[in-house]
């Protein structure tokens, strides 16, 4: 049974007369089996259109479909979704495997089939042990497994996941991260759509990032499109660090303050002004193609790489460079440069980063 | 404690005794007491004697001791289910986003306001209220038990409404989404989530409607049938002919029934204590 999602410019508004849309005409498309993460900043409208699949608020216009059915006017409870929300939401009044047996319970799945699916459930989630507990007894962690488990053992095609990881600290998630991962593996007909502000999260786990911000849709791409080849700068400052400089476009160049910089212009028109995006990891210290000269104006030492701020002509630019033995001095004139094929054009609007 | 210094914590226990002991403990040790009397023509009771006790628990004092739980029984269970429903159907009318307009929080807010009114009215009036409303047809209640419990229900079913209200707004809609997000119709939500997850609220309303129609005496007084006599009422009267001592027997009598009942009832949870 597997399904996709799909938003048919679905709007969603709050207040009196509507007056505040939190989501404007998402159009977007979760294939069937395919992680689709939605990343954006708090208030971007990614969680309100999780919310709009699984029901919860109703869009003021468009449709939401899942697999082939319209569901905009289904209510929650016959969309046949399983849901993961960041606080866990398990019931505290029953056991782990009353927890995970209530979707079969409430579906009236046969009496006979439930506490091996329950099982199979919590198997899946390496929390078969831990059965007979109730919620509180547990630890973030494990409390967020079960909910997993709870969400898949009623088979849904469709998967949401609200911020699953977020309540818990970066050690552990890291490793959730990897378990969520080996889920998708072995349930590949599961859609799931991932609702995050983390983009390491969104990078490591989706086979497409939908960018969201102020309600819209901004990009969307696979992880490796988004970092490599933003389309516009909010995408690239949020998928990822990015340099983003004004330069003024020239032919087959770019100059930025003095420095004349190659690049691969594409189809920026000379003469414009546009955003050269170059992600901090991929400016090197030293001479070399497209060298920028300045000043060290701070350096933090983050254990496996050293990140360099030089003035750049009046621009701040990031550098992370490998553990340095001897970091430069602030103060010092120093040097950056980055290969042509690494950096982006894009084109108009300029926001100093 | 908020209180850290030794002396500070004395003086503290010490107030503590001071207003607690005069105002609420005296009161009712003084009742025990006369409970015991033969006599009290000076500063103490004498002639200590069970008897007051022996006539307190059998006959028609007895009767009224069944009468009275019954009828709290009654209403609580009506005034619970009552005020829950009412508690949960106005939740949902005020509830902001999906489906509500602004005439259903309207609706809301009307249904505080008129679970409110008994309270705010005394109970005096709600007895006459309910007299003068079941005496005419088509519903003759008046000169039966059930106008006792109806009117009794009438009284404390604010109580429960209040007490509900106040704890369905302090439930994570978390629960109930994703209770339905699981497949579950929204009445199955209501048994096996929401319910048993608003339990204590349920049980602590249940028993303060006990306790208040236990003690109800003025409403009671107006629309009580000779046969369905509450034990206040008994109480009432054994004090106005001057059976003091026979209606402290009563009272020690009406006082213990209901604690024991408070107790039970606080004995009732779901299976894992939760927060």
């Amino acid at each position: 049974m597997s399904s996709g999602i799909r938003f048919d410019s679905v709007s969603v508004a709050y207040g009196r007369n509507g007056e505040n849309t939190v989501l404007d005409s998402l159009d977007l498309t979760v294939e069937p089996g395919e992680v689709m993460a939605l990343l954006g900043p708090s208030g971007s409208g990614k969680t309100t259109a999780l919310r709009a699949v699984a029901g919860f608020v109703r869009p003021a216009s468009g449709r939401v479909l899942i697999g082939d059915r319209d569901v905009t006017a289904l209510p929650p409870h016959r969309r046949g979704i399983g849901m993961v929300v960041q606080q866990y939401a398990l019931f505290p009044h029953m056991r782990v495997e009353d927890n995970v047996a209530f979707g079969l319970k409430a579906q009236k799945v046969s009496r006979a089939e439930i506490p091996g699916r329950v099982a199979d459930a919590l198997e899946m989630t390496g929390m078969a042990a831990y059965a007979k507990r109730f919620p509180r007894e547990l630890s973030g962690g494990q409390q967020q497994r079960v909910a997993i488990a709870r969400a898949l053992a009623i088979r849904p095609g469709v998967l949401l996941l609200d911020e699953p990881l977020s309540a818990l600290d970066a050690q552990l998630r890291s490793g959730m991260l990897a378990e969520l991962a080996r889920l998708h593996r072995e349930l590949p007909d599961v859609s799931i759509l991932y609702v995050t502000h983390d983009q390491v999260e969104a990078l490591t786990l989706a086979d497409r990032i939908a960018v969201m911000d102020r309600a819209r849709l901004q990009d969307c791409g696979t992880p490796q499109e988004l970092y490599r080849r933003p389309r516009n700068e909010f995408t690239a400052s949020f998928v990822g660090n990015a340099n983003l400089l004004p330069v003024s476009v020239g032919v087959g160049s770019v100059s930025l303050g003095g420095a004349e910089l190659k690049v691969d212009t594409g189809e920026v028109a000379s003469g414009v002004s546009a955003t050269l995006c170059v992600r901090p990891h991929l400016v090197g210290l030293g001479a070399g193609p497209n060298s920028l000269g300045g000043k060290v104006t701070e350096v933090q030492w983050r254990g496996a790489t050293h990140r360099v701020y030089v003035d750049v002509a009046g621009h701040s630019v990031k550098a992370d460079l490998r553990e340095l033995r001897e970091p430069p001095a602030l103060g010092s004139e120093v040097t950056l440069h980055f290969a042509p094929e690494d950096a982006v054009l894009l084109a108009a609007g300029v926001t100093d980063g | 404690m908020l209180v850290h210094s030794r002396k500070g914590k004395w003086a503290t226990w010490a107030l503590f005794f001071v207003l607690f002991l005069p105002l609420f403990a005296l009161p009712l040790l003084v009742i025990v007491a006369a409970s015991f009397a033969g006599h009290w023509s000076g500063a103490f009771p004498s002639g200590f004697t069970g008897e007051h006790y022996s006539a307190a628990t059998r006959g028609e004092s007895l009767q009224a001791l069944t009468t009275s739980l019954l009828t709290a029984l009654g209403a609580s269970l009506i005034a619970l289910t009552a005020g829950t429903w009412a508690a949960l159907a106005a939740a949902r009318l005020k509830q902001r986003g999906d489906g509500t307009t602004r005439l259903s929080r309207l609706c809301g807010r009307t249904l505080d306001t008129l679970f409110m009114l008994p309270v705010a009215v005394p109970s005096v009036v709600v007895g006459l209220a309910v007299l003068v409303a079941f005496s005419k047809p088509p519903m003759i209640l008046n000169g039966t038990s059930t106008i006792v419990v109806l009117a009794h229900a009438i009284l404390v079913t604010a109580f429960a409404y209040q007490s509900v209200a106040a704890a369905i707004v302090r439930l994570d809609p978390a629960y109930e989404q994703a209770a339905a997000s699981l497949g579950a119709r929204p009445a199955y939500v209501l048994w096996r989530v929401k319910l048993p997850l608003l339990l204590p609220s349920l049980t602590a309303a249940a028993g303060l409607c006990f306790a208040l129609s236990m003690g109800e005496l003025s409403a009671t007084m107006m629309l009580y049938p000779p046969d369905w006599t509450p034990l206040p009422v008994r109480i009432y009267a054994a004090t106005d002919r001057g059976a003091t001592f026979t209606g402290a027997a009563l009272a020690v009598v009406l006082m213990t029934a209901t604690l024991l009942v408070l107790f039970a009832v606080s004995r009732i949870r779901t299976k894992a204590p939760y927060r």
